[in-house]
This record gives C-alpha cells, structure tokens and sequence, in this order.
C-alpha cells in the first residue's frame, strides 16, 4: 500500500492502542491540535482525550508523569515535540527513567517510550533542528532508536512498548513526508540490529535516521564512478550492532561514519573509536566522517544546507577513502 | 482553602497513640544509630538523618494503606522503615551489602521497595513529583482507589518540576498527596532567602489545590490533617496538599558544619521534640507507664540491635554482578 512515514507512525499508534488498554499517547497538542506534525491527527476522535492525552507546556512533568505511569503499570508513548524540547526534561530521562532499574537493584524498571522529532533541513534555526540524540545514546538504561523507513517507522514503536525498560525514538522532521510502498501486513520488527540498506564491497557508508536517504543518493552517484558502497542503517545507536558494523568493515576495509550530529564528542566519534579498536587490521584507510558543522544550525537556507552533511560531501568523503587506497 | 488544622488533642485511642510513639522512636534509634555507624565508616556516601522531623512520616504513613505508594527523598530512612522495609534491609543497604533493600546498588539517598509500593529515595530535589503524579495517573486510568503519598522538602517549592507536578495533578484530579516537609532550610538556604513567597500552602491552593498546614512537631496533629487528606484524596477529591511545619535537630548531612543558623534556634526547636512531647502528653494523661515506655524502648533498641546485627553479616554482591539492572534481564527484541 501506498503510504508516508508519518501515516506508518500513526499507524503504529493506532495498533498500539488498540492491541494493549495500557497503552496512552500524551504530549503538547497530540490531541485536539493533531499533533504538531500531524502524527496523532485523527486519533484524538477516536480514541478520545484519556487516551490521546494533551498535556500543559511542562516537559519535565509530563515525562516524569510517564515514568511514574510506567511504574504504575501503564504503557506510556510520551510525545516531545522535538529534541530541543526534551533537554528540558532531561532530569527525569537520565536521573530517573535511565536509573530507577539499577539503583532499586532490579526492583522498578520503566516500560516508557518517548518518541520525539529531531534533525535540521527545515529552516527552523537553532531551537529546533538540532540532533541529540547521540547524546542519550550516551546514557546506560535507555534504549535509543531512529527509524529512518516506512517500515521501521510502523514497525519499531510495538516491539519498543515491549521492552521492560526506556526506548527513545528519535524521528527526523525531514522524514515524516517521505511516501513509498509498505506491504499491507507490515507490523513489528526487531529494535537490537542495524540493517544493510544497500549491499557493496568498496566502501561502508555507516548512518542512520534522517541522513539515510541522503546517504544512498551519494551510494547511487559513487556507482555512477564504479565505486560500489555498502550502506548500513544503525536503527539502534544504543545499544550499538557492533557485529553488523565490523562485519561490514570487514568486508569493505573502509568506512565513512555520517551523522547530522556535530563531530566532537559524538556518536560518530564513538562508532569511529569501535572500528578502530576492533578493526584496525582490516581497513585500508582512516576512517572518515561527515558531520554537521559545529554551529548552532543557522536559519538562511544556504547557510544551513552549507552546515549540513549532503550527498556531495560523502560522496566526497567515499572518494577520498577509496583512493587512499595503498 | 488554606488552613491550620485543629492541634492533636491526644485524646484518642492510647494504644494507638503509644504506638504512634514507638514508630518515632523506631525512626529516631535507627537515624542516631546511622550516625554512630557512619563515625565508625561502617556507611559511607551522603547521609541525612531525619532526627526532630519524625512526626511527620509517623503521621502521614500510619493514614496509608498497603496498596497505597510513596514517593520520598533523600534524607528517606524513615519514610522506609515506617513503610514497612526491614530495618536490616536498610542498613544493609547502607553499609553496602546484597542484603540490602537495593543490593548495595542505591545506598542511604536510594531506598526502594517495590513489596511496600515504595519508591525511593530521590535524591533530585522536586524529581519524585512527576513520578508521584505518573503513579497516581495509572492508578486513576485503572480505576484503582488507591494514593500515592509523596514526600518533598521545602527546598523542592523553587523547582519547576514542583510547579508542573502540581498543575498536572489538580488539572487531571489525581490521587496525589503531596507532603511538604518544611524544615525551614534548603540545605543552608533558610526559606525566606529563597521564596519570594513562603506561605508554602498558599502556592499549592494557588493550583486550585486543597492545601492544610499542620504542626509538623506533632504526630497527632500531623495524623488527624493526613487521614482527612487521605480519606478525600481516596474519595476522588484530587490532589491534597499538606505542609508539615518541622525542624532538622542535625546538620543536613555528616558534611555540614551548621554556618548558617544559631544554636539558640536550634535549642527552642529542640525543645518541641516531638517525641518527648508526646511521651510526656501521654504521662500526663496518665497513659503511658514507666513500664510502658521502658517496653517501648526495649523493644526499639532489640530491634536496631538486631539490624546492626543483620547488616554486619552482610555479603558483597559480586564485581561479575556489575552490569546487572542496567537492562531488564527479560531478553530484548
């Protein structure tokens, strides 16, 4: 069937609620706006205000509301509008839903998933486009996940509902427009493995979430030179599927790491500091990277394209990799 | 609907209230134990030892019920042991020990209990609001008549989750009891340094919250506001709000030399202790014995005597065991 990311996202909410009673959406203007990119449109009236639950402006509340609802039995999906938003909450995702597990000694985990926007492309400056998500992937006790598909988009919420512990499902504002075929019986797939999302042996392309599709238009051009990559979706930045990284590497002896993140200190950084560690012997060449620059994304429409990884600088990058061959 | 309760007239049923008394003590010997443990380095870490304000855990714990929850802080001993956790779980907890109510993985600040609905042991000022209403929304959407007591200082008052917590609960009429416990000081910020505002029940009753205050030096004070509170709350009348006016006899933790307030304060405080308040309350009215109060300490003392005991023969949980309870041990997807 013919569907948009964001129709496989609300899809997936709707099967949610209707397979488990536990299950309630909540979050600013997920009710009776429709959600603020449109994800919960129509299921206000369906499902009606207890369940499609609109909360006041009080991120660190209505988290911390979902760990506790979480605690008491519930199946919170906790919507932040995007991850700027969520740095406002941060005390209840990393002090508390990441740690109530280990400090009770195993006695409170927290079934909660929080699913908000991130990433840059729509010139909405620095307070919304930024991605942080390499940040909470910092943080032992969450999961993080970025669908970048129509099917993981309609797939990856059920199977994160049943995890016994915080999941965070980072979705790329860029994405939620993206149309494309998905089989009529799609439903849950797994949220532990990165996916090969385009087969080669020259190079591995590592990315995720909303660079995906930027990621393999610079796959089809650097075919247009013969050069054959490999590109690889994490899906999951924590915990990393590092058999799928260094399997790939293993194969192609080189790999470019892009991530919308900046690159100090990021997730980037980290898969780089893996496939060194562990595949030193097998690359022909450093490991490059494609990043955002490090500015706070800026508004004018050239200058946050010019900040921005595009299919230009990885293929760019890919080049490079490829001839340093010795 | 701010108002001051009427005072505990202790005229109620004495074998209740000399139970009252025996919780008090209960608290008071462990937190005076603790301290002698943590000169000894027998516990380590932050500790804050709940001397001078036990009448306000005694009197709101004994209005609960066993499927009711609470949420607590750091300075929480007390809030556990009256809860029900074992005071040999506690201080194993403490000294570090699998024995421990929390494996030795949570410590003096982080005490839970999921056997008692007892969570924690947050040692984020105002972070165990939001949990508190969380609870207390699942509870609502079940249709479980249950509350979820939760207990803060009033150093939380000046966070923004404070706020969020109370507007999300009396917008969403939800069976939270919030339990401030104004001691005066945030740490060393004494509250007219901090609040603009420090009629602490008049900004709960600002969110259309019914919000009493009660003499927190008085467990029967304390009791008679909470059970009103709590018979309301249980009957679908949404949040209640209870500010229980005490005073930490010891500093805020075993790292505070006291700067910032005189010893003279401290002594007229002392003076209320509300464990001898009550004691000699109950003399006079010629309900509690000497036979009667020596049995009430024995039996406190074999009882701390028995935890130290419990908690000295503790064990250490593995290094192996590390990396457990990061993640559910249920298999992932």
């Amino acid at each position: 069937m013919k569907t948009t990311y964001r129709e496989a996202m609300r899809a997936a909410i709707r099967d949610a609620l209707q397979r488990d009673e536990r299950v309630f959406l909540m979050g600013e203007d997920v009710g009776a706006y429709g959600g603020c990119f449109a994800v919960s449109l129509g299921l206000f009236e369906e499902f009606g205000p207890e369940r499609i639950r609109d909360t006041p402006l009080s991120e660190s509340g209505f988290v911390g509301a979902g760990i506790g609802a979480a605690l008491g039995g519930m199946r919170p999906i906790v919507e932040i509008m995007t991850v700027n938003f969520s740095l406002l909450a941060l005390d209840q995702l990393v002090n508390n839903a990441a740690t109530l597990l280990h400090m009770s000694g195993g006695q409170f985990n927290v079934p909660l998933v929080v699913r908000m926007t991130t990433g840059a492309g729509r010139q909405l400056g620095a307070q919304h486009s930024h991605s942080l998500e390499g940040w909470y992937a910092h943080i032992p006790g969450l999961r993080i996940l970025t669908p970048a598909t129509l099917e993981d988009a309609r797939g990856m919420l059920w199977t994160a509902l049943e995890d016994p512990d915080p999941v965070l499902i980072f979705e790329h504002g860029t994405l939620y427009n993206v149309a494309g075929d998905l089989a009529d019986d799609a439903g849950p797939v797994d949220i532990s493995t990165a996916a090969v999302r385009r087969p080669g042996q020259d190079i591995s392309l590592i990315t995720y979430g909303g660079t995906l599709p930027v990621v393999l238009d610079a796959a089809a051009q650097l075919a247009g030179d013969g050069i054959n990559a490999e590109v690889l979706d994490l899906r999951v930045l924590r915990p990393l599927d590092d058999a799928a990284i260094l399997g790939s590497v293993a194969k192609t002896h080189r790999a470019v790491v892009v991530d919308e993140g900046w690159r100090s200190g990021s997730i980037s950084a980290e898969l780089s500091a893996r496939i060194t560690e562990n595949a030193f012997f097998d690359l022909d060449a450093p490991v490059g990277r494609v990043c955002s620059a490090e500015v706070p994304l800026p508004y004018a429409k050239h200058l946050e394209l010019a900040a921005l990884p595009t299919a230009e600088r990885i293929v760019a990058a890919a080049r490079e990799a490829v001839g340093a061959r010795g | 609907m701010t108002g001051t309760s009427a005072r505990g007239s202790g005229s109620g049923d004495s074998d209740h209230t000399r139970h009252l008394l025996h919780q008090m003590l209960r608290v008071r010997r462990l937190e005076e134990q603790c301290v002698e443990l943590y000169s000894a380095a027998k516990i380590r870490g932050f500790l804050h030892v709940y001397i001078g304000e036990e009448a306000v855990a005694a009197g709101v714990m004994s209005t609960l019920g066993p499927d009711d929850a609470v949420v607590a802080t750091y300075r929480e001993h007390g809030h556990a042991l009256l809860r029900g956790v074992p005071a040999g779980a506690i201080l194993a907890e403490m000294y570090g020990y699998v024995e421990g109510c929390c494996r030795g993985r949570g410590g003096s600040m982080h005490l839970f209990d999921a056997a008692t609905r007892f969570y924690g042991g947050n040692a984020i000022v105002a972070g165990g609001l939001p949990l508190a209403v969380g609870l207390a929304l699942a509870d609502k959407m079940s249709g479980r008549s249950r509350v979820t007591a939760c207990f803060f200082g009033e150093g939380a008052v000046a966070e923004g989750e404070f706020h969020e917590s109370l507007n999300l609960a009396a917008l969403w009429q939800l069976p939270v009891l919030f339990c401030c416990e104004n001691n005066l000081y945030a740490m060393g910020t004494a509250l007219a340094r901090s609040e603009s505002q420090t009629d602490i029940a008049l900004k709960a009753a600002g969110y259309e919250i019914a919000s009493w205050s009660a003499d927190g030096m008085d467990v029967l004070a304390v009791e008679e506001t909470a059970r009103r509170a709590v018979d309301a709350v249980r009957a679908g009348g949404g949040p209640h709000f209870l500010e229980l006016r005490t005073y930490r006899f010891r500093a805020h933790s075993m790292f505070d030399p006291e700067r910032y307030r005189e010893k003279a304060e401290v002594s007229r405080w002392m003076e209320r202790d509300p464990i001898d308040k009550l004691r000699k309350a109950l003399e006079a009215a010629g309900q509690l014995s000497d036979k009667d109060w020596k049995s009430i300490q024995q039996d406190v003392e074999a009882e701390v005597k028995a935890a130290v005991e419990f908690a000295e023969a503790g064990t250490l949980e593995p290094v192996e065991d590390l990396t457990r309870f990061v993640y559910s041990e249920r298999s992932p997807q």
